[in-house]
């Protein structure tokens, strides 16, 4: 099954007409991921047997018509705990582990009828945006073979941008889900911090970390948040806020709604051709009945230095727990217990975690909390303030997701320049508020991505939002046409 | 702040964080470790001296459960993962090193 063109409700209306069953959409979308795959390396591992049965089971069941989800196939990026299927975050630190339970969006997901057909591709540890620190190989954006798809969950939304699944879920510490769901030309929401548990997500960054869908289209991400959004007894920082349905108001329209543009975030290193969709997007906005008016949020630029100090730092604390002893890699030549730490993990992570769990544990160490750890931490409370200030008048930011399309998959990159594409994403999960991206034009056939930021908890008015952006405009309707630029 | 780390300093920070790194390695994490410090020495240009430090954005405090056990049944699946089993215990090397060096 190829989903270019499709979306949850046209294949819904299949599965409940009979058209086709579960296992032979299940089977036809393993078939062309697979064949896909011979490109783009999207997926880490296939989980055929377990797919098959489930969907057998479902067809055995008969479709639910008003599940939408049901029968659905959908994709887990490789962090996520999935039971006796390998989970191994992208690392060989894990590349033989396979966990004894579900993760709770997994199981949710699993709840709501929906098929999980295999693991995600991504960078090791979600530590990178473009999936090439993947001990499993580079991914390849499907848009142009020679781009990256993004990261870290690169695989993720390339399995969705090539027609693989509709669904996949994705995680998101810096920008991980809205990043390549802008290189990829696809809706990609992280949810606000708490919405959805992180029970079962392999930890980077607790305080920051969060799991979201990356999509087709805006309503089934709505439908697929409105899956595995709640609170999860294992995940003490899950929100007992209700959950609304995401898709309620969805067709409601942006009129009257006000809309902030900040200046600083169409400043310098925003390519010319990424500002021009955005600006374009505005005047979207304002012809469909929206205020959009320039605001500023001064401190954003902070925002990197900032979280290269609190995602290493929580990153060099989360990662202590991989030591070659109950599960992973364990190196062979260890003669004690103190070397077997050490080689262990020299030899299991790759160079851009060790970068990272070494600016943490320096960030940490005695005499240097103060002036890194803790002044990180005040300038994310400026952060916050910043988008408090603005939210009073606003309700919703948008911005652009990334400074540029998706960059060239062979050039030499150093360790600044990446970071420093995170830019525009990072102050989100400072902050801990919801953010999308949704497909808002194209520059030399590679799409580009418009952020849509939101009050905490406040996902439905980025929906409606984005809804009515994706109705009037047909950027979402391109597809890519695999192995090269249009 | 805005010193540059040297190599004994990213020496001691990897045997912190248990990691080890060649002759080779060392020059080359230096370099970048070095260069990452230096995107930091931005934030001194922020007036802080009155703001609280933000740790975590949950909204969620001191929540509280019962303190029940739960068997997950699941221990020859738990032990598949481990590298070395024997008679269902996990084994490692002595913790002192007995070679004498």
């Amino acid at each position: 099954m190829d989903y270019l063109g499709k979306d949850i409700f046209s294949i819904h209306e299949s599965l409940v007409n009979g058209d086709i069953t579960a296992e032979e959409l299940t089977r036809q979308t393993i078939e062309n991921a697979k064949k896909n795959d011979e490109d783009i390396n999207a997926f880490v591992v296939f989980d055929e047997e377990n797919a098959i049965k489930q969907a057998q089971e479902i067809d055995k069941a008969g479709i639910d018509p008003d599940n939408v989800l049901s029968g659905i196939p959908v994709a887990m990026k490789d962090n996520m705990l999935t039971k006796g299927v390998l989970t191994s975050a992208g690392s060989k630190m894990l590349s033989n582990f396979k966990p004894i339970i579900d993760g709770t969006a997994v199981a949710k997901m699993k709840e709501a009828g929906t098929i999980n057909i295999g693991k995600t591709n991504m960078d090791e540890f979600a530590m990178g945006g473009s999936t090439e620190t993947s001990f499993h190989g580079k991914t390849k954006n499907p848009w142009n073979l020679d781009k990256v798809p993004g990261g870290s969950s690169g695989g993720a939304a390339a399995a969705v941008a090539a027609g693989d699944v509709l669904v996949s879920l994705g995680s998101d510490t810096g920008g991980s889900i809205r990043q390549p769901a802008s290189f990829n030309g696809i809706v990609g929401m992280k949810p606000t911090y708490g919405r959805v548990s992180r029970w079962g997500l392999i930890a980077f960054a607790s305080s920051l970390d969060q799991i979201g869908p990356l999509t087709r289209t805006v309503k089934d991400n709505a439908v697929v948040l409105n899956a595995i959004a709640g609170k999860d007894e294992h995940d003490m920082t899950s929100s007992n806020k209700e959950v609304p349905d995401f898709t309620a108001n969805i067709d409601k329209g942006v009129k009257g709604m006000k809309i902030a543009l900040p200046k600083e975030y169409l400043g310098e290193g925003v390519d010319k051709d990424v500002q021009d969709a955005i600006l374009a997007a505005a005047d979207k906005y304002r012809e469909l009945g929206a205020t959009v008016e320039e605001v500023s949020l001064p401190n954003s630029k902070y925002g990197v230095a900032a979280y290269y100090i609190i995602a290493p730092s929580e990153a060099s604390s989360n990662l202590q727990r991989f030591d070659g002893i109950r599960y992973g890699y364990r190196a062979q030549d260890a003669k004690n217990l103190e070397e077997l730490y050490v080689k262990s993990r020299s030899q299991g992570f790759g160079d851009e975690v060790k970068r990272r769990i070494m600016v943490g544990t320096y960030s940490l160490s005695a005499g240097f909390f103060d002036a890194y750890f803790k002044k990180a931490a005040e300038v994310r409370t400026l952060i916050i303030d910043d988008f408090k200030n603005v939210f009073q008048d606003y309700d919703v930011i948008l911005t652009p997701t990334a400074p540029t399309p998706a960059y060239s998959l062979k050039d030499e990159k150093d360790p600044i320049t990446m970071y420093m594409n995170d830019i525009l994403t990072i102050p989100v999960n400072m902050a801990g508020l919801p953010g999308m991206s949704v497909p808002a034009g194209f520059s030399d056939g590679l799409p580009i991505g418009m952020q849509l930021i939101g009050k905490p908890f406040d996902e439905s008015t980025l929906y409606q939002a984005a809804y009515a952006f994706e109705q009037n405009t047909d950027f979402h309707k391109q597809d890519p046409k695999m192995g090269g630029a249009q | 702040m805005s010193e540059k780390i040297s190599k004994e300093t990213v020496s001691h920070v990897a045997s912190l964080a248990k990691l080890e790194l060649t002759d080779e390695q060392l020059p080359y994490f230096t370099d970048q470790l070095g260069s990452i410090m230096g995107i930091f020495d931005s934030l001194n240009d922020v007036d802080t001296s009155n703001v609280e430090p933000t740790f975590s954005v949950t909204d969620q405090i001191n929540v509280m459960r019962e303190d029940v056990a739960d068997n997950w049944g699941q221990r020859d699946a738990l032990l598949d993962n481990a590298p070395d089993v024997s008679d269902g215990l996990i084994r490692t090397p002595t913790i002192i090193d007995e070679s004498g060096d």
